[in-house]
């Protein structure tokens, strides 16, 4: 479903990703791990379209969009929750909500319900601002905005962190369903090992900014794994 | 007396500050964009009334606002595309940039229409005022009552309508809005063609208070941006206290002190920096737990 070949992404004069590639294929989730500053948000936002690319191409359901803008992207079904719980802070839920389903042009109340069954928490919040949420209810709302849109594929970079222990239990049960019972492809930066081994069905591990490490589950749990997520 | 006539003098100078400082607001607070040239567009406005005026008759006030909307905002729009959209999120070389372009926009109207003013005639209805022991110019009254509809018209437009909602959301997150798949450059020719069609509203305005001459929006782009700073960026009741505040507060310093023009520029600005010294961040901050 989403592929990615040989993948250059810069920083001005600073290389950041090195010729990076990436198998996701659809129905899946890919977990893709490293140290801090690896590159694991980078090479997500460069599949968005947010950061421009230096070399490489991806492909997403059967097309390329290396060169497509990020909202067009967006609308061919790549739904994308950045890291550190964003939202429009001075927007209500629901119209957080609301800019997303419009944006995709066909607006739908049916995809924006569904979302909202997946966060019990936050039906009773639809007419609070967004930024006076707790950070959970922000990561929780920012996953409901990515999926009103009804994407094929979710980029998920880090939505557990930094994020109070009760809620991270119900994004976990989230993602577990959204690709277990919904079927849909997920690409989850993770580094946590726990997490990653209860949800991944592949793995890739990036070290500065190559990948270094890729297979599934079960590869893991193999002790050089470890040594590379180790700080 | 003369005190109240002060205030509806002020007020209806605040008024189309207000128009003006809206467009200012909006392309800074959404783009970065510190458009100089934004005075020309009052300009543009002004002058499309006058041209409008032996075309449609005495009650041309009523056809040149649509009119100027519309001038200003194409106006605008092609400043974005031409030249202003390659530097957002440079203000200071927009700066400079739209400072170039207002001066050659100047040069134009000055080859157009010649380098002295022109009068615009209002229409009978607008001459004259309500006698309330204090004399409310009708005039003054209708630009009061146009800015505050504006006003109410782009509080509909923001909070109502999916454009600008879609607006706003790039106003507070433009990366996030990308990603939530808003074509982000159309909402940015959206929001230059709407604040640059309300400075051409704002023309029309001036035009029935005084003279129309190339150098119209120049007396105003400086106050109009001493509302936006004091307002708080991208801040529409902000923006609407300080407008207002202004022009009474300006209003006032020329009437109690002999000579008073350029000494209450002196004084507002004095007042406006000592605010700032006060609250740097303008009337209204955007206060939220994700900014802390
Ligand atoms: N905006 C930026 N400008 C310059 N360098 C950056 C920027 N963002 C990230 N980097 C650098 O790129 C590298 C990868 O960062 P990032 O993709 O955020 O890593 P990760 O998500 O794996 O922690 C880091 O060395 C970081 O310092
Ligand atoms: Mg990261």
């Amino acid at each position: 479903m989403l592929t990615v070949q040989g993948l250059d992404v810069a920083y001005g004069r600073a290389q950041v990703l090195f010729g990076v590639d990436l198998e996701a294929p659809a129905g899946s989730l890919v977990c893709v791990m490293g140290r801090n500053g690896v590159g694991k948000t980078t090479l997500l936002k460069a599949v968005m379209g947010v950061l421009p690319v230096r070399s490489g191409r991806v492909h997403f359901a059967g097309e390329e969009i290396t060169g497509l803008k990020t909202h067009e992207r967006v609308r061919r079904g790549l739904g994308y929750v950045p890291p550190g719980h964003e939202t429009f802070p001075q927007l209500t839920v629901g119209e957080n909500l609301q800019v997303a389903a419009e944006a995709t042009g066909r607006p739908s109340q049916g995809a924006v319900d569904e979302a909202l069954d997946l966060f019990p928490a936050l039906p009773v919040l639809l007419k609070r601002r967004a930024g006076f949420l707790s950070g959970g209810q922000q990561q929780q709302l920012a996953i409901a905005r990515a999926l009103v849109g009804r994407p094929k594929m979710l980029l998920l970079d880090e939505p557990t962190e930094g994020i109070q222990p009760s809620i991270i239990l119900e994004i976990e049960e989230a993602v577990q369903r959204l690709h277990r019972e919904l079927g849909l492809a997920i690409l989850l930066v993770e580094q946590y090992l726990e997490l990653a081994l209860r949800l991944a069905d592949r793995f890739v591990i990036l070290d500065a900014g190559e990948v270094v490490r890729s297979g599934d589950r079960a590869e893991l749990r193999d002790p050089s794994v470890h040594a590379l997520l180790s700080v | 007396m003369a005190t109240l006539n002060q205030l509806v003098i002020g007020a209806s100078i605040g008024a189309v500050l207000l128009l003006i400082a809206l467009g200012l607001t909006f392309t800074f607070g959404q783009m970065g964009v510190i458009n100089m040239a934004h005075g020309e567009f009052i300009m543009a406005g002004a002058y499309t009334a006058y041209l409008l005026q032996p075309l449609v008759g005495t009650q041309s006030v009523l056809v040149a606002l649509p009119v100027a909307f519309a001038v200003a905002g194409v106006l605008g729009l092609i400043l974005e595309r031409l030249a202003i959209r390659h530097f957002y999120g440079r203000p200071l070389d927009t700066l400079l940039l739209t400072w170039g372009i207002s001066l050659v926009l100047q040069q134009v109207a000055r080859d157009i229409f010649g380098a002295p003013n022109v009068q615009v005639r209002a229409p009978g209805w607008l001459t004259g005022g309500l006698d309330l022991g204090v004399r409310l110019p009708y005039n003054r009254v209708f630009i009061m009552v146009l800015a505050v509809g504006c006003v109410l018209a782009i509080w509909l437009y923001l909070t109502r309508l999916r454009h600008g909602r879609r607006m706003r959301a790039v106003m507070q997150n433009r990366q996030l809005a990308a990603v939530s798949g808003v074509a982000t450059e159309r909402v940015d020719q959206l929001t230059f063609f709407i604040g640059s069609g309300l400075a051409g509203v704002a023309g029309v305005a001036l035009t029935l208070i005084g003279p129309v001459g190339p150098t119209l929006g120049t007396n105003y782009i400086v106050d109009a941006f001493l509302v936006v700073v004091a307002g708080g960026l991208g801040q529409l009741r902000g923006a609407v206290i300080a407008a207002f505040a202004l022009g009474i507060l300006n209003s006032f310093v020329e009437f109690w002190v002999d000579n008073g023009a350029s000494l209450a520029k002196v004084v507002v600005f004095a007042v406006i920096i000592g605010f700032l010294q006060l609250r740097p961040q303008g009337m209204f901050v955007v206060r939220t737990r994700a900014l802390s």
